[in-house]
């Protein structure tokens, strides 16, 4: 009738030091984060699948962000493409016309004006229009001079462009000035709008990846009953249920982060080439712009982080439910 | 060690299991509770492993009164309280190692100390250098055994059994019931139910008689 020593002393066990506490509180997660993986691995399909899905989600909202820059990167350098056109009253001389033309070209803000009669404009109308029968039967032509100008360098601003055209329609012989930074004006009241689609889009993914991770996680928990059930009923607490499926939901969600970088990264080289091929037809010098390295992390970390909040809903609301029964 | 005061349990579907149950249990001392099955014994036990609270009454288990305890703090209670299943509850895809090493890997045992504890407990019930068997290998004693030697590696103070020899044969039986007394003869309170009349008679233990929810005999009755 005799017990070995490890057996007898009725006492609570547990470690007894602080130190002893700290190392036993990290071999402890260190086993379930090794354990966790190693249940992932057990299930490589269902695994891959939760990934891909995670992945994507997490791909797409910074895809669409990159279209978004890249945008934007494109169309800053649209400034001089920016054109205006004041079109002169109608009864001016050609004298008066070159003399405001040349008043004009000596503005700091303007770039280049030319001088556009209103002969050039018709033969330019005609060749253009389509309709230069129908105009041969005009008496004379009602085209009034047109000077037309791009902005300085450095001028050429949405704000400036239009601060210049405010200035031109006070002189005295100007009838009209058209500035066409209204497309431009559009353009980025687009991308704007799109940017905040960006936003919307990440919120609903992110929304997106908890569903999927705390799916993935309550059918683990389900699949896993007896086991926490068991360990409920030999004193585990619900932390300790609880871990296991959050490291798994760590797991899925830091590798979906690390799959959605690799596609931004696949989607980038594959780009590259026809891009600058559009880029050089334009004979313009265009580089895709990627992401810069701390974006990439924040998004494996932003992954694994809906990951763990994702297994943490499920598990806090499915561990509850099951309780020992004997 | 275990007290029940005037204990009354209706189950949410309205069955009654116990009224007006009251014994105690002096620490170290070992009693066979017995009774027909459907006399209360499992709902006895399930009040002390805190899988059920009281409706009416108190339930003093190793001096905390299980009504009171917050929901926090039942995990840590039940390590306080070795439970033997009848149908062993072990995990039929762990090894005979981590199901014994269960309650020390939640109570944050070195591995080390785990080993040798695991060791120890397997030892005690006869079956070291089994560690890496599936328990499905094992005969149904051995898997009883294992889940003895899960519920003393903590080394509770209070031991409960329910039905431990149910599905074992006369020597199998006798064996297991001799390894509650051997925990007992240490210092463990050991609370065995089981309606095995040949295996009560050959050990002096105190029977606590359960009929229809309530006492039948007087509890201090030995055999």
């Amino acid at each position: 009738m005799s017990l070995p020593e490890e057996l007898r002393n009725v006492r609570p066990v547990g470690p007894r030091t602080l130190g002893g506490a700290a190392s036993t509180w990290i071999e402890r997660h260190a086993q379930t984060l090794v354990g966790s993986l190693g249940r992932l691995a057990r299930q490589p399909l269902a695994t891959a699948l939760t990934i891909a899905v995670i992945g994507i989600a997490l791909a797409l909202p910074v895809a669409l962000y990159l279209v978004v820059a890249n945008a934007r990167a494109v169309t800053a350098g649209l400034g001089d493409t920016v054109q205006l056109s004041v079109y002169l009253r109608l009864p001016t001389t050609a004298e008066q016309a070159r003399k405001v033309a040349r008043a004009i070209k000596a503005r700091d803000e303007v770039g280049e004006a030319v001088l556009v009669s209103p002969d050039e404009g018709l033969a330019e109308f005609r060749a253009l229009s389509g309709i230069g029968e129908a105009l041969k039967a005009l008496a004379e032509n009602p085209l009034p001079w047109v000077v037309k100008l791009r902005p300085a360098e450095g001028q050429d601003s949405a704000a400036a462009v239009e601060a210049l055209a405010t200035d031109l329609r006070r002189l005295p012989e100007v009838e009209l000035v058209e500035a066409d930074t209204a497309w431009v004006r559009r353009l980025h009241a687009i991308l704007d709008a799109l940017r905040q689609i960006v936003v919307l889009a990440a919120a609903v993914l992110a929304l997106g990846v908890l569903a999927i991770v705390g799916n993935t996680i309550r059918l683990e928990i389900n699949g896993r009953r007896a086991e926490i059930e068991v360990t409920k009923l030999v004193g585990g607490s619900n932390a300790f249920v609880r871990r296991p499926f959050l490291y798994s939901g760590f797991w899925q969600g830091l590798a979906g982060g690390l799959l959605a970088v690799s596609l931004i990264g696949m989607g980038l080289v594959i780009l590259e080439a026809p891009v600058a091929r559009v880029a050089a037809a334009y004979g313009a010098s265009f580089a895709l712009a990627g992401l810069a390295a701390q974006e990439y992390l924040a998004i494996i970390g932003g992954g694994a982080a809906l990951g763990l909040l994702g297994a943490w809903l499920a598990a806090a609301y499915q561990l509850r439910r099951i309780e020992p029964r004997a | 060690m275990i007290r029940f005061d005037r204990v009354f349990k209706r189950y949410p579907n309205g069955r009654e299991a116990l009224s007006e149950l009251s014994f105690e249990l002096a620490t170290g001392e070992m009693v066979f509770l017995t009774g027909h099955s459907g006399a209360g014994k499992s709902t006895v036990l399930r009040l002390i492993a805190l899988l059920e609270r009281p409706t009416r009454g108190h339930v003093v288990v190793n001096g905390r009164n299980t009504g009171s305890l917050r929901s926090g703090s039942i995990a840590a209670f039940r390590r306080q309280v070795g439970v033997v299943f009848q149908d062993h509850r072990l995990l039929d895809d762990r090894p005979v190692y981590d199901n014994v090493a269960l309650p020390l890997a939640i109570a944050g045992v070195p591995r080390r100390e785990m080993d040798k504890r695991v060791r120890a407990a397997l030892d005690q019930v006869g079956l070291l250098g089994k560690e890496r068997t599936f328990p499905l290998e094992l005969s149904a004693g051995e898997q009883q055994r294992v889940g003895i030697a899960r519920a003393v590696i903590t080394k509770p103070p209070v031991l409960i059994a329910d039905e431990p020899t149910g599905n074992l044969d006369p020597d199998l039986a006798l064996e297991v019931m001799n390894l509650f007394h051997r925990f007992n003869a240490v210092g463990v309170t050991v609370m065995v139910a089981t309606h095995d009349v040949h295996l009560l008679d050959r050990f002096p233990v105190r029977r606590i008689r359960i009929e229809q929810g309530r006492l039948a005999n007087h509890p201090y009755v030995a055999a």
